[in-house]
This record gives C-alpha cells, sequence and structure tokens, in this order.
C-alpha cells in the first residue's frame, strides 16, 4: 500500500494536468472528426474520464476526498447520459435507418 | 514506479487516438475499454482504490457493455463508416491540437502553489470515501438515485415502438 501511493511523491502533479489536457482534446477531436454518433457519444465519454483523472490527481494531491464523491458523481451522470443517449440513438436509426450526425440537422423543424 | 506512469500514460493516449482513427466501430470500443482499463490503472497508482473500482465495473463492465449491444443490435459493423471530408478531418486534428495548446499555455504556470503539508495516503480508500459521501454529500447521493430512475423510465419511453 505504502509503495502504490508513493507514486505520489515521485510524480509533479503537472503531468497528470498534461496527460488530461491530452485527453481531453483526443475526445474534442474526435467529436469533430467522425460521423456515427455513437462514436462521437464514446468521445465524450473519453473527455468525462479526463476531466475525471485530473479531479482524481488534484483530489490525490491535496489529500482532500471531496474530489473523489465529485468523480463518482460525475461517472452517475455519464452513465445516465450514456443510458438515455443511446435509446435516442435507437430511435433514430429506426426512423431515418441511419446513425450519421448530419441527418440530424432535421431535428431543426 | 515513475515507469509505471509512463506506460500507463503510453497506451492509453494511444488506444484514445485510435477510438478516434480506428475504421469499424466495434474497434473503436475495444479502444476505448483498454484505455479505461489504463484510467483505472491510474486510479489505483494515486491511491483511489473505491473509484478505480467503481470506474471499472461502471465503465468497461456496463457502459461499454451497453455501447457493444447497440452496435451489435443496429448492426453497424456491417459496412465502414462515411469518413468526412478531408478538409472537415484536417479542421478537427488541427482544431483539437489548438485546443491542447490553449489549455496548456492557459494552465502551465498555474499549479505553482505549495500542495498542502500533511499528506493523507487514505483519503481514496472505501471505508474513508464511505464517510464522506453518507455524512456530507447525503443529499447529492440520493438525488442521483432519483436521477437515475428518471433517465431509466425516459430511456423506456424513448425506445418503446409507438
Amino acid at each position: 500500500m505504502n509503495k502504490i501511493s508513493s507514486a505520489i511523491q515521485v510524480i509533479p502533479v503537472e503531468h497528470y494536468l498534461y496527460i488530461s489536457l491530452a485527453m481531453f482534446a483526443i475526445g474534442f477531436m474526435g467529436v469533430l472528426f467522425r460521423r456515427n454518433t455513437i462514436i462521437i457519444m464514446m468521445c465524450i465519454e473519453l473527455m468525462l474520464t479526463a476531466v475525471n483523472l485530473l479531479l482524481t490527481a488534484f483530489s490525490a494531491y491535496h489529500s482532500d476526498s471531496a474530489g473523489q464523491v465529485f468523480v463518482f458523481f460525475i461517472m452517475l451522470v455519464a452513465a445516465a447520459e450514456v443510458a438515455v443517449g443511446l435509446s435516442i440513438l435507437v430511435m433514430m436509426k429506426r426512423k431515418v435507418d441511419s446513425v450519421d450526425i448530419d441527418v440530424l440537422t432535421r431535428l431543426k423543424g | 514506479m515513475v515507469f509505471l506512469f509512463y506506460l500507463l500514460t503510453a497506451i492509453m493516449l494511444i488506444s484514445a487516438l485510435m477510438v478516434v482513427f480506428s475504421r469499424y466501430p466495434i474497434n473503436s470500443v475495444i479502444y476505448l475499454i483498454i484505455c479505461f482499463l489504463m484510467v483505472a490503472g491510474h486510479y489505483i497508482l494515486l491511491n483511489a482504490q473505491f473509484l478505480a473500482v467503481v470506474h471499472i465495473i461502471v465503465y468497461t463492465g456496463a457502459v461499454m457493455v451497453l455501447f457493444l449491444f447497440v452496435l451489435m443490435l443496429l448492426n453497424l459493423n456491417a459496412k465502414i463508416d462515411t469518413h468526412r471530408s478531408v478538409l472537415i478531418r484536417i479542421a478537427a486534428v488541427v482544431s483539437g491540437g489548438l485546443l491542447f495548446l490553449v489549455l496548456v499555455a492557459a494552465l502551465k504556470g498555474s499549479l505553482t502553489a505549495p500542495l498542502s503539508g500533511k499528506f493523507d495516503s487514505s483519503i481514496g480508500l472505501v471505508k474513508n470515501l464511505g464517510m464522506v459521501l453518507y455524512k456530507d454529500f447525503m443529499l447529492p447521493f440520493e438525488m442521483s438515485s432519483v436521477l437515475f430512475l428518471s433517465a431509466m423510465v425516459g430511456a423506456l419511453m424513448l425506445s418503446k415502438r409507438q
């Protein structure tokens, strides 16, 4: 247990900041890059996970457990979001027979 | 320890890139599972065991299975995803890189404040986190159960055939 927690002492917190920012940027790029709605939702999950990782790192470095509770709540909201989003996706596939994000422009009415 | 950190980071970032760039949606799901497992490794490295377990159960166990089920039900893997035009793809990569650059430049010198003196390595354990969750965050915890119930009802209503 002590051996594992010693990672906090040797790795500066900036490294967690940089890898979280990189992962967030990758997710952002994926949202713009792909047309498949299901992959866009996966990229949103990537962005949420990057934020979670950074929150956990700050919480661990500052010895404050409130940050980890926030990560727990973000996970709950992400799970609910995926359930609703995927059911919208299933309905969209049923109505217009496509999961292309560009087809959804007809939602403008 | 440092080697483990960089190994986890490298696999995590490469598989995150492969989520975006792989041709078949099913490969994207597999790469996302790898990426999430590496994030769980990071949590263990940060001594947040509770979050590591919850992350594996919720994301790799529930969310990714949901994605896989939808992929199989809709039969999305049958044909290769149509890509956007080359111009939009280049623009997406450039704007992602620019976002990374701007965020790094904005946050580079912001972490100069010293960390708190006393260091407690047991805050991420189940016992500690459970006390905080049920004492200080009782109301949000109960509200999230209502959120889950409404999400479940909403998903059922949406996917019901008219």
